[in-house]
C-alpha cells in the first residue's frame, strides 16, 4: 500500500457521510497513522448529496485540497449513481464499496467495473447490515467494515474501538456489530463481478 | 498528547485552558461548533468559575464581552462573516476603548449571494477596526494561537481576533494537541487590567471627546499595534518552548532564502501551497512561500527580509476588493516599496472553492514566465461571465446575475 491512501465517501445529508469520514479518521489514528478528515464545501442538508474526505499517511499532512483522485470511493447511497459522477478520478488500482443489497450488473456496472483488479470493487448490503444489528438504516459504520475487509487500511478492532468511542453503549454496540458483519462479508465472499 | 479531534473542539479546549470568566456568542457557522462546545464545557463545570451568556444577536455577543472585559473580566466570544458584520459598531468599540477581548472568527465569505463556505471577506472588511488579526495556517496553530491571543491582548490592552479559515480548518479532524492545563497557567497569568468599572473606585469608559484629544487616542492605538510587531515573535517563542512546536509568529517563511518567485499567503491554503513549492522544486523552479501570520499589525520589516532576492511576488488571497484587486497584495506592496519587482495579485478560493496544488503550480510556472496578469482570478470560469455579460447586453431586464449563472451551470451539466 502506498503511503498516502485518500478515501472519498458519497452519500446524503443524514446519512452519516461525514461522520464516517471522521471515524475511519480516528480508526487510522489509533495505528499510529496521521488522518485527517473533512466535509466537502457543497451545500449540505438532508437528503442532498454530501461527500466527505479522508486521508491516511505517515507522514503529517500538510494538503488541503479535496480529494480528486480517490484511491477509495464508498457510495452510501447508490441513488446517487444515475445523478452524481461518484467515481471521477477513480485510478484504475483503486477501490469501489458501493452499499447496495443488488450487484454491479443489476446496477448497470457491470461492464464498467471489469476495469477494476479482481476483488477490488464490491457491493455490499450496509444498509439491511445496519438494520439487522443497529434497528435503524444507516450505513456508515457498517460500510467501513467492508472497507476494513476489503483495502486493509484499517484493523477491524481500531475501527470498532473508533465506533465506540463516538458513540453510546448500546448504539456503540450495534454499529460495531454491524461493522463486523460488512468486514465478514467483505473477507469471504467472492468479487460479484 | 495527540488527539484525533475537530478543529472546532480543540479550540474549546484551548479557549477553556485560558479560563474565561465570560463567554458569550451567538452560533453562526462555521463558528458554531466552537461556542456549542464551550457551552457544554461551563455546563459540566469544566471551564469554571465562568458565566456563559446566550445572547439574542452578534451585536449582543460582542456587547456583552465589551461590558465583562471593562468590569475587569477575561471576556472570549466567536462569530463569522454576516456575525461580524453585524456587530461591526462594537467592534470598533472594544478596539477603541482598549479592551482584550479574544474573538474568533471562523472566516466566512460575506454575501450576497449568500455563502456559507470559506473566504477572508469578513476579516479584511474590518481589517482597520483596530484588533490584532491573527490567521492560523494549520489546525494546531488556530488551537495554539488562542492562548498567544490572551496573553498579547492583555498586556497590551488591546483585541485580539483569531482568524481561522471556515469549514477547512474548524471542521477538519486530525491529530491535535490542546496545551496542558499546567503550561497555559505558566503562559497565561490572571487577568490584571488597566482600566475597570469598579463602584469603589469609580472611572468613566468611553467618554465623549472632541478635537482635543480624539487624534491622540487614535495614535496610541497605532502604538500598540506596534508595540505587538515586537511581542508577537517574543511571544510566540516562549510558547514553542514551552509547547515544544513553532506557533504562532509575525510569518512563516517556507524555502524562501534562494526562491526567484515567492507566493505570500494568509491561512489553510498554507500547506497546499508548501506541498506545491515542495513539488516545483523537484522539477526545477526556484518557488518559496511566506505565510502571514500577523495581518494586523502588518509586518513590514519582517515581510521585507523575508522575500529576500526574490525577482516576484504573486500574493495569493481569498478576498476580492473590488475595483482594486485584494487588501492583502496592496499591503504586501507597502512592504516592497522602493524594490522594482512586480506583485502579481492572485485571487482564489473565494465562497469556498478549493484552491488546488496544480492551479498553484500553474499560476507559479506561468509567473515565471513573465506571463502572469497584474490581477489574476483563478480558475475563473471564463464561459460563465462572458454568458452572464451577454445577457447583460442582450436585454435590460436580464435578470439576477447569481441565478443566471447557477441556472447555465445546471443545464451544462
Amino acid at each position: 500500500m502506498q503511503d498516502v491512501l485518500e478515501i472519498r465517501i458519497h452519500g446524503r445529508g443524514g446519512q452519516g457521510v461525514v461522520t464516517a469520514a471522521e471515524l475511519l479518521s480516528v480508526a487510522a489514528f489509533r495505528e499510529g497513522r496521521f488522518a485527517q478528515a473533512f466535509p466537502s464545501f457543497g451545500s449540505e442538508r438532508m437528503g442532498a448529496p454530501v461527500v466527505s474526505f479522508c486521508r491516511v499517511d505517515d507522514h503529517a499532512i500538510r494538503l488541503r485540497e479535496p480529494v480528486n483522485h480517490p484511491d477509495v470511493v464508498v457510495v452510501q447511497d447508490p441513488t446517487l449513481l444515475g445523478s452524481t459522477d461518484v467515481f471521477a478520478g477513480v485510478a484504475d488500482d483503486g477501490w469501489i464499496l458501493v452499499n447496495s443489497s443488488r450487484d454491479f450488473a443489476a446496477l448497470g456496472l457491470g461492464d464498467w467495473v471489469k476495469r477494476f483488479r479482481p476483488g477490488r470493487a464490491r457491493c455490499l448490503p450496509a444498509t439491511e447490515l445496519a438494520r439487522e444489528h443497529l434497528g435503524r438504516p444507516l450505513p456508515g459504520p457498517a460500510l467501513l467494515g467492508g472497507l476494513a475487509g476489503l483495502t486493509g487500511l484499517v484493523r477491524l478492532e481500531s475501527l470498532a474501538a473508533a465506533i465506540r468511542e463516538r458513540f453510546s453503549t448500546a448504539v456503540g454496540d450495534g454499529n460495531v456489530a454491524a461493522a463486523t458483519a460488512a468486514f465478514q462479508l467483505a473477507r469471504t465472499e467472492p468479487a460479484p463481478c | 498528547m495527540l488527539r484525533q479531534l475537530e478543529c472546532s473542539r480543540a479550540i474549546a479546549e484551548a479557549v477553556a485552558r485560558c479560563r474565561p470568566e465570560v463567554v458569550c456568542a451567538y452560533p453562526i457557522t462555521p463558528q458554531t461548533h466552537i461556542v456549542e462546545a464551550l457551552a457544554e464545557l461551563v455546563r459540566e463545570g469544566a471551564l469554571a468559575p465562568c458565566e456563559y451568556i446566550n445572547v439574542e444577536s452578534e451585536t449582543s455577543a460582542l456587547s456583552v464581552a465589551l461590558g465583562a472585559s471593562a468590569a475587569g473580566a477575561r471576556a472570549y466570544t466567536a462569530t463569522a462573516s454576516q456575525g461580524l458584520l453585524h456587530m461591526a459598531e462594537v467592534v470598533y468599540n472594544v478596539a477603541g476603548l482598549g479592551l482584550p477581548v479574544v474573538m474568533t472568527l471562523g472566516n466566512r465569505a460575506v454575501g450576497a449571494p449568500i455563502n456559507i463556505w470559506n473566504d477572508h471577506s469578513d476579516a479584511m472588511a474590518l481589517k482597520d477596526a483596530g484588533w490584532i488579526q491573527l490567521f492560523a495556517r494549520d489546525s494546531q496553530e488556530a488551537v495554539d494561537l488562542h492562548v498567544l491571543a490572551f496573553r498579547l491582548a492583555e498586556e497590551l490592552s488591546i483585541p485580539v481576533m483569531v482568524c481561522v479559515d471556515g469549514f477547512v480548518l474548524t471542521h477538519s479532524v486530525e491529530p491535535l494537541d490542546v496545551p496542558a492545563q499546567a503550561l497555559v497557567d505558566r503562559f497565561l497569568p490572571p487577568y490584571h487590567p488597566v482600566q475597570v468599572l469598579d463602584t469603589a473606585d469609580p472611572v468613566s469608559i468611553g467618554a465623549m471627546v472632541g478635537t482635543d484629544a480624539f487624534t491622540e487616542v487614535r495614535y496610541l492605538a497605532h502604538h500598540k499595534q506596534l508595540q505587538a510587531l515586537d511581542r508577537i515573535p517574543v511571544l510566540a517563542a516562549e510558547l514553542a518552548g514551552l509547547l515544544g512546536r513553532s506557533s504562532g509568529a509575525l510569518l512563516h517563511p517556507y524555502r524562501a532564502e534562494d526562491a526567484e518567485t515567492l507566493v505570500v499567503a494568509m491561512g489553510s491554503v498554507t500547506g497546499t501551497i508548501e506541498v506545491a513549492i515542495d513539488e516545483l522544486r523537484a522539477a526545477g523552479v526556484a518557488a518559496g512561500a511566506v505565510a502571514l501570520c500577523a495581518f494586523r499589525p502588518f509586518p513590514l520589516a519582517a515581510l521585507a527580509d523575508a522575500l529576500g532576492r526574490a525577482q516576484r511576488v504573486i500574493v495569493v488571497e481569498r478576498n476580492l476588493a473590488p475595483g482594486l484587486g485584494g487588501a492583502l497584495a496592496s499591503n504586501v506592496r507597502m512592504a516592497l516599496r522602493g524594490r522594482p519587482i512586480p506583485v502579481h495579485t492572485v485571487i482564489a478560493g473565494l465562497g469556498g472553492r478549493p484552491i488546488t496544488r496544480a492551479g498553484l503550480r500553474r499560476v507559479v510556472e506561468t509567473a515565471a514566465k513573465d506571463e502572469l496578469e497584474d490581477l489574476h482570478f483563478l480558475d475563473l470560469d471564463v464561459g460563465a461571465v462572458e454568458r452572464e455579460l451577454a445577457r447583460w447586453g442582450e436585454q435590460r431586464r436580464s435578470g439576477p446575475s447569481a441565478e443566471n449563472i447557477l441556472r447555465d451551470a445546471w443545464r451544462t451539466r
